[in-house]
């Protein structure tokens, strides 16, 4: 097996807003993992994990609160300006609002070639050429470029924040939530082209999103969070096959199933309470008052996140107490 | 060949006791800047005492047009309905009634709706109990107290928690599952004979989304409500619906139990659309089935068959002929040529095969 390079590295990275003299909201709290070069690694969770927050923080959009991301090496938060906009070139968001993240009043020819200035200087032939291949790459026809984005449906506007995007000619793209907006078939349509710019291209995904199948479906690991905590993080199929934390599993049995002879309402495990609030957590396991197994020392004592077989991360101190 | 179309399901069921709402022929036009949009085309189909009836569709197809429809919750001015389309509510045209009845004795009171997005639905300035309140006040000769009593047991009934607290607070306050449990509480305040409900979990995650399911399904067999859900999510429609329409282009295109349509399903879209999701209990292939093209333009809607640009079985008929609605069982029928006895089997037609 050929060696597997890391590309980002997020080390005990925290991300803590602060609201008053005495209220903090601790979006994203201690959170370390990997993400190695061409990868995907999907991030799962309820609203208000802290899944969007951590994507931003991994680009530096929202300034650490401690721990360090290293993107090939280079601390992301501490870069100068020269290096930060490097590094801008080299790493780059998708947005899940294909309504929202297009300006209205520029063609798609303008907003695409928009980012291919970050890349030099180019004449306008050059560019327009650039933008043609750039439409037909994400499967657009090149004759639209000159129309502006209201004339599009959803599914093509978020093929056209593709394009810009690739544009950039990033290594690393943080997607978060690029598909909710779309209908099923249109899903389908986006997710095999990120699929396949991701073989083309030798790209690598952060992919941030509610919906658990399709997280499933494309990413190569998932990561499980829970009110800020990376509650487990494993190879895709291990995690959806062979949960460990009560969290993960209570998620997982929440999902409708297509298949009507094998009924969510059988198999459904169902947690206390509503979810806790991130503002001013207590000490301890997040999860630990909706948990059905939670003891005092979860109550407590937060629990790290330790590997629980090979490749397979959760941070619950039940894994701990089965595991020795 | 026959060019008019049947429906074999309302055809046999029409004169069955059990049928609480009759839709026939119902067409939808709106009327646009960019022009007339046949939004739903001859849509015909019943739903019986206490059953769920899931619609099934992507966006545009028409189906939150025909729940609005049965509401009486068209967009005004812009909106019209054909003039052969009745919705019959036990017998009555709903379409025929006085505006002024449609508020006192219809919505709200048999025919309930809820929405996707409780948060444009609630009113911003008044509390939780007063809204709930105001439905009650409308529909019965309750008084203030009393009805505010209600209100709370209804809160109760939902299962929001703390609800003596609850029922003081504004909707910023409540989260969006909570405001979606108080809009249930509403639409459920005069213990309506229907509950429209239009994608009423698409906003929430999966932990609340199973819960409202199971709420809704819960009081539904307390009151013997008829649920409509319109969806485009195929596992909700698995897990909670009793009968499945599936939409496209603003018509009926399959129709039948849950397990005819997830387990024998006819038509070419149904099949595309189940196999372009991923299963979450199961490792899919490397890509995703995938739908070329995009639904027609519902402006200048298709003579024929609508799905045949897209559809991988297309033949010659399909380009010409609207297919007619034929059964393939009592309670399941399909428009699509393959169905035709002289048609070719769909492996014969190559591609794909069946899912």
């Amino acid at each position: 097996m050929e060696e597997k390079q890391v590309l980002v590295r997020i080390e005990d990275l925290c991300k803590y807003f602060r609201l008053s003299s005495k209220e903090e909201l601790k979006a994203v709290d201690h959170v370390s993992f990997d993400i190695f070069r061409n990868e995907t690694v999907g991030i799962v969770g309820e609203s208000g994990c802290g899944k969007t927050t951590l994507g931003r923080t991994v680009l530096g959009l929202y300034p650490a609160t401690s721990g360090r991301v290293l993107f090939d090496g280079m601390d992301v938060h501490s870069a100068g300006k020269r290096e930060m906009r490097e590094f801008k070139k080299r790493a780059q968001i998708m947005l899940q609002d294909p309504y929202a993240s297009l300006n209205p009043r520029m063609t798609v020819r303008d907003i695409i070639a928009e980012g291919l200035e970050t890349r030099g200087n180019f004449s306008k032939a050059e560019k327009d050429e650039r933008v043609c291949e750039l439409l037909s790459l994400v499967g657009l026809r090149p004759e639209y470029r000159s129309r502006y984005p209201h004339e599009f449906s959803g599914g093509q506007r978020q093929r056209i924040g593709i394009a810009r995007t690739l544009a950039v000619e990033p290594e690393f793209i943080v997607c978060d939530e690029p598909i909710s907006a779309l209908d099923v078939s249109i899903q389908a349509q986006i997710v095999n082209l990120f699929g396949e710019l991701k073989e083309k291209l030798g790209l690598t995904y952060l992919f941030i999103a509610h919906d658990l199948s399709m997280v499933r479906h494309i990413s190569d690991r998932v990561g499980v969070m829970y009110l800020g905590m990376m509650a487990e993080m494993a190879d895709s199929r291990e995690l959806y096959e062979n949960p460990r934390h009560p969290y993960t599993k209570a998620l997982l049995s929440a999902i409708p199933s297509t298949d009507p002879d094998q009924p969510m309402s059988g198999r459904r495990i169902r947690m206390e309470g509503e979810v806790g609030s991130p503002v001013n957590p207590p000490a301890g396991c997040r999860f630990a008052s909706r948990c059905p197994w939670a003891t005092d020392r979860c109550r407590k004592e937060m629990p790290l996140l330790r590997q629980v077989a090979p490749g397979h991360f959760c941070a619950c101190h039940l894994e701990e107490r089965q595991g020795t | 060949m026959n060019e008019q179309k049947t429906n074999f399901d309302t055809e046999t069921s029409r004169d069955d006791s059990d049928v609480i709402l009759d839709v026939r022929n119902l067409d939808v036009y709106l009327n646009t800047y960019s022009g007339r949009i046949h939004a739903v085309r001859d849509v015909s189909f019943t739903l019986k005492k206490g059953e769920t009836l899931v619609v099934v569709g992507e966006s545009g197809c028409g189906k939150s047009m025909t729940a609005r429809a049965i509401m009486q919750l068209l967009p005004e001015k812009i909106s019209e309905v054909g003039e052969r389309s009745q919705i019959l509510f036990n017998g009555t045209d709903i379409l025929k009634m006085p505006e002024k009845k449609k508020e006192t004795e219809l919505r709200g009171k048999y025919i309930s709706m809820i929405f996707q997005d409780p948060t444009t639905f609630l009113n911003p300035t008044m509390t939780v109990g007063e809204q709930i309140a105001e439905s009650l006040l409308l529909h019965s000769k309750m008084k203030k107290k009393e009805a505010m009593e209600q209100a709370l047991s209804l809160l109760k009934m939902v299962k929001i928690t703390n609800p003596e607290k609850r029922i003081r607070q504004y909707p910023h306050e409540l989260s969006g599952g909570m405001r979606q449990r108080v809009m249930i509480a509403m639409a459920l305040a005069c213990e309506p004979k229907i509950l429209i409900a239009d994608e009423p979990t698409t906003a929430l995650d999966v932990t609340t989304q199973a819960d409202i399911m199971e709420l809704i399904r819960e009081l539904q067999e307390k009151m013997g409500t008829s649920v409509i859900l319109v969806t485009h999510d195929l596992g909700i429609a698995a897990e909670v619906g009793d009968r499945i329409q599936v939409m496209y282009a603003g018509e009926i295109i399959e129709t039948g139990t849950k397990s005819e349509i997830f387990k024998k399903a006819v038509h070419p879209y149904t099949w595309a659309l189940m196999k372009s999701v991923p299963s979450a209990q199961s490792q899919t292939e490397e890509k995703l089935y995938s739908l070329k093209g995009t639904p027609p333009d519902l402006i200048a809607p298709p003579k024929a068959c609508a799905f045949a640009p897209r559809c991988e079985y297309c033949m010659g008929i399909c380009r010409r002929l609207h297919p007619v609605m034929a059964a393939e069982s009592e309670s399941h029928s399909a428009g699509c040529w393959l169905m035709h006895p002289d048609a070719p089997k769909p492996e014969q037609l190559g591609k794909g095969g069946t899912i």
